[in-house]
């Protein structure tokens, strides 16, 4: 009798997830979970957290005064010091 | 010797009569904001019991409530003067008010009181006080 000759070599049958030795979680599965674990906390490392102020939030009722306005009017109130200088 | 005298004898007399015009000058520039204030108001001012806020008014910190009536007092003098000016110049009452407000601010004298930006009152110290990015 012959033995079969095999035509190309093949890699064992057994893969490296396999090679677990009876655990639980293969080593396959393990290094899955890793990659997950990995992959889930990568956006967590990159998150802003909010937190609520402690301060009251103050809202800024001059905000719509233009700047361009403020440049304009800055000598006629400069000159309205001198014109009231009681009031000032 | 008396040659060297000679040319110094007129820039001497230039500069008598210089040295008081300029004195005069600078007083002429300061005096105006102080003179005009009513006693009570200016020593309000000084005691910082009264300080300029950043909307053009003043605010009372301290005092009693005749330090209260004097500064609505003035603040409706104000009111009234920022109400004709707005008007001449098309701007609203609110615009121009801030604008002097900011000019009122930058023009207090160190010890008086002021309100910075975040709304908190400060003494004025030697150097700039806190104003608002767009004042001029």
């Amino acid at each position: 009798m012959m033995s079969p000759r095999l035509t190309s070599p093949v890699p064992p049958a057994t893969s490296f997830g396999m090679r677990g030795r009876g655990k639980e979680t293969s080593g396959r599965r393990a290094s899955y979970a890793l990659a997950m674990v990995m992959t889930g906390s990568m956006p967590l490392a990159g998150c802003i957290s909010v937190n609520a102020p402690d301060k009251p939030i103050v809202i800024e009722l001059n905000i719509n005064i233009k700047q361009e306005v403020i440049y304009r009017l800055a000598e006629d109130v400069k000159q309205n010091i001198e014109a009231n200088p009681d009031i000032f | 010797m008396t040659h060297d005298f000679q040319p110094v004898r007129p820039r001497m007399w230039k500069a008598l009569l210089i040295a008081p015009a300029l004195v005069m000058a600078f007083a002429g520039l300061s005096a105006p904001a102080w003179a005009d204030r009513d006693p009570a108001y200016a020593a309000a001012r000084a005691a910082g019991q009264v300080g300029e806020k950043t909307d053009g008014y003043l605010g009372v910190i301290g005092g009693g409530g005749d330090v209260r009536a004097m500064a609505d007092k003035i603040n409706i003098q104000r009111r009234a003067n920022y109400t004709e000016r707005a008007a001449s110049q098309s701007a609203t009452v609110e615009e121009y008010a801030f604008t002097q407000g900011c000019v009122l601010i930058q023009r207090t004298a160190p010890g008086e009181k002021y309100q910075a930006p975040d709304g908190s009152w400060q003494t004025r110290g030697a150097g700039a006080p806190q104003r608002d990015p767009r004042c001029p």
